[in-house]
């Protein structure tokens, strides 16, 4: 025990601060240790572990992992299960029953882009992406986001380029879409970023503001001759039916006359016939039976009958007389 | 026993201080370039724990991944005196550490090198060429064109936005490696009007669509005529034939009604006339009729004697 005089300066004991000093280093080192050994890598992840910066060993699966402490092993984790999104002419500003989307005004220049005749065409788009290869993704390329987007922006531009405006409206969108998928693989792939394209979707595709009413008045158009050509053929198919049915009428109309007519004629020939053969047994007494019978029948039905002696010559100026009066007719 | 621990712990602090100057980390993404009193020793490109002389050897780290380069929008003219706005971008990577360390140092230098080179590049080839071959890739034909397009007015290419491409990236790359540089691609992301002329395309692409749409109206116009003129044709065809055929039956009916007639009649000519002027007698005198007979007649034979002489 050493006494404490005013007026000097004590010296820390060099054992107690090497203790100390050599305490609060193995103290820092364990906390290190503890923190940076453990790491836990969830359901949809894989993690990276590098050690002395270099990649060891697969990307690791999900659960809870030990790797060397910090700065021997570190570790990064990465969403191999995640579909990630990017927009191309608009933005989400929050997805749900009813999406908001912000102001596009901004995102024109990404929409706006030339057909193959050289027209203008507004044009948006998703795609979305999964990582495929971690190590790649993180260790290929700077900024994957980036490269994604623009090389989305021209394979888009490419495909569009080569399509009139017209396909690009109506029916070109699908065939747009899956080559626009199949190139910016291809170029990505080129670049090794390591992602996976799960799909190219184009959004609303339109002509340019501008010109949007020109196009709705070809679509008018179409549609009315559609109508038009329509109507005509309803017509037609009203009018040609009719038709037919009178045509068939008067067809029938015809057989009913050719039915009848002949029926009637061989009606009339059997009756003469009949008649004939009988008449053919007894000629002369059945004509002169015949036709008293029919002169019996014949004369009660006539007004007036004159019946005048042939030998008398001079009738007509008698009658011309009996004319004058009032020629109510009787036996005379 | 104190001066041990002085020591002791100097040596420990001493220790910690030339590990840590002499031991470094080159990571995945990373490339090295040693240099020893300013001078260049060695390039590493490998990652991992890497030793080098403490304090005397420094460290100069570059990235080993792709990197970007954006070339700014700008107004070219085509070689068809169209004005366009191109934007353009590139990838590259350093690929000779060393020379990029002599040459270019600092990325900020690389970005502005690479903008000279490939700006101009770039500018050249598109001043060359029509606006058609920067657009169109192929000369696919537009199917939907058939009835709605212009197609007339489209020409053909003989390069294509590819072989564009393609060129500016091959000549831009040729020019880069003295900087340590690999260019890795080369793209064009946009190609657009510039105001005036988007106005003109606008009108052009109305005046289209007009004309198309008067297309539509007039095939509409046809189509009905050309449908109601077959509807007539039809039914005059289908009315005239009927009309035909009836009068057909009936006339073989008529024909085939006579033939019966006179198969019967001519049996016996004379019978069927003295028959049938009897019927006609039965219907020809009626309540109207005045006649006058003479007694020289059969039915009235026997009117004055009954011998039925005169």
């Amino acid at each position: 025990m050493e006494f404490r005089e005013p007026g000097t300066i004590t010296i820390p004991n060099p054992q107690k601060v090497f203790r100390l000093v050599i305490i609060g280093l193995v103290a820092l080192l364990l906390l290190v240790i503890v923190v940076t050994s453990f790491y836990t890598v969830g359901p949809e992840e894989r993690a990276i572990v590098l050690r002395f910066g270099k990649m060891v060993g697969e990307p690791r699966m999900p659960g809870l992992h030990w790797k060397f402490p910090y700065p021997i092993e570190t570790r990064t984790n990465v969403k191999v299960e995640h579909v990630y999104k990017e927009e191309f002419g608009y933005r989400t500003v929050r997805a749900g029953v009813r999406t908001q989307y912000a102001d596009p005004a901004p995102y024109q220049g990404e929409s706006n882009m030339l057909t193959g005749d050289l027209n203008i065409g507004h044009v948006e788009w998703i795609i979305q992406y999964k990582i495929h290869s971690a190590p790649d993704y993180l260790f290929n390329v700077r900024n994957v986001k980036e490269t994604i987007r623009d090389a989305s922006e021209t394979v888009m531009r490419e495909v569009v380029g080569d399509r009139s405006v017209s396909e690009v409206l109506t029916v070109g969108r699908s065939e747009i879409a899956s080559e626009a998928e199949r190139k910016l693989q291809e170029v990505l792939n080129g670049y090794g970023c390591g992602v996976d394209i799960v799909t190219v979707q184009l959004q609303d595709v339109t002509p340019p503001e501008p010109v949007k009413a020109a196009f709705n008045e070809v679509n008018e158009a179409r549609q009315e001759k559609e109508r038009i050509t329509n109507q005509a053929w309803e017509a037609y198919n009203k009018a040609i039916p009719e038709a037919e049915g009178k045509a068939l009428r008067m067809y029938l109309e015809a057989e009913g006359y050719r039915t009848a007519r002949i029926n009637r004629a061989q009606g009339d020939a059997e009756r003469f016939i009949k008649f004939y053969q009988q008449y053919k047994q007894a000629k002369t007494i059945t004509k002169s039976r015949i036709y008293l019978e029919t002169m019996a029948e014949v004369y009660p039905n006539i007004k007036s009958v004159y019946i005048v002696d042939e030998d008398l010559k001079g009738i007509v100026p008698l009658l011309q007389l009996m004319q004058g009066q009032s020629g109510k007719g009787g036996r005379q | 026993m104190n001066k041990v621990y002085i020591v002791l712990t100097v040596v420990v602090v001493l220790a910690i201080f030339v590990l840590s100057g002499s031991l470094y980390t080159v990571s995945m993404i990373e490339q090295v370039v040693v240099t020893r009193f300013g001078k260049p020793i060695k390039t590493i490109k490998e990652p991992g724990l890497k030793v080098k002389m403490p304090f005397i050897d420094k460290v100069t780290r570059f990235d080993m991944r792709v990197l970007e380069w954006d070339g700014s929008p700008d107004q070219i003219p085509t070689g068809d005196k169209k004005f366009i706005w191109v934007d353009t971008f590139a990838r590259w990577r350093i690929a000779d550490p060393l020379k990029y360390y002599k040459r270019v140092r600092t990325e900020r230098e690389a970005q502005a090198r690479l903008d000279d080179i490939i700006d101009s590049v770039a500018r050249n080839y598109i001043s060359d060429n029509n606006l058609i071959e920067v657009v169109r890739n192929s000369d696919r034909v537009f199917t939907v064109g058939g009835e709605d397009n212009v197609q007339t007015d489209v020409p053909h290419i003989e390069k294509g936005r590819m072989i564009i491409t393609t060129s500016i990236f091959e000549e831009a790359k040729k020019a880069i490696p003295e900087y340590g540089i690999e260019l890795v691609d080369f793209r064009i992301k946009r190609v657009n009007y510039v105001e005036e002329v988007r106005r003109r395309v606008y009108d052009r692409m109305i005046s289209e669509r007009k004309r198309i749409a008067e297309k539509y109206r007039a095939e509409g116009k046809k189509n009905k005529e050309e449908i109601d003129g077959e509807r007539t044709k039809l039914l005059n065809r289908i009315e005239s034939e009927a009309y035909l055929k009836a009068q057909q039956i009936k006339g073989d009916a008529d024909a085939e009604a006579t033939r019966i007639y006179a198969d019967a009649f001519n049996r016996d000519p004379d019978f069927y006339l003295f028959t049938q002027t009897l019927e006609n007698y039965k219907s020809s005198f009626g309540a109207d009729s005045t006649i006058i007979l003479s007694t020289d007649n059969d039915y009235l034979k026997y009117l004055k004697n009954a011998q039925g002489a005169r």
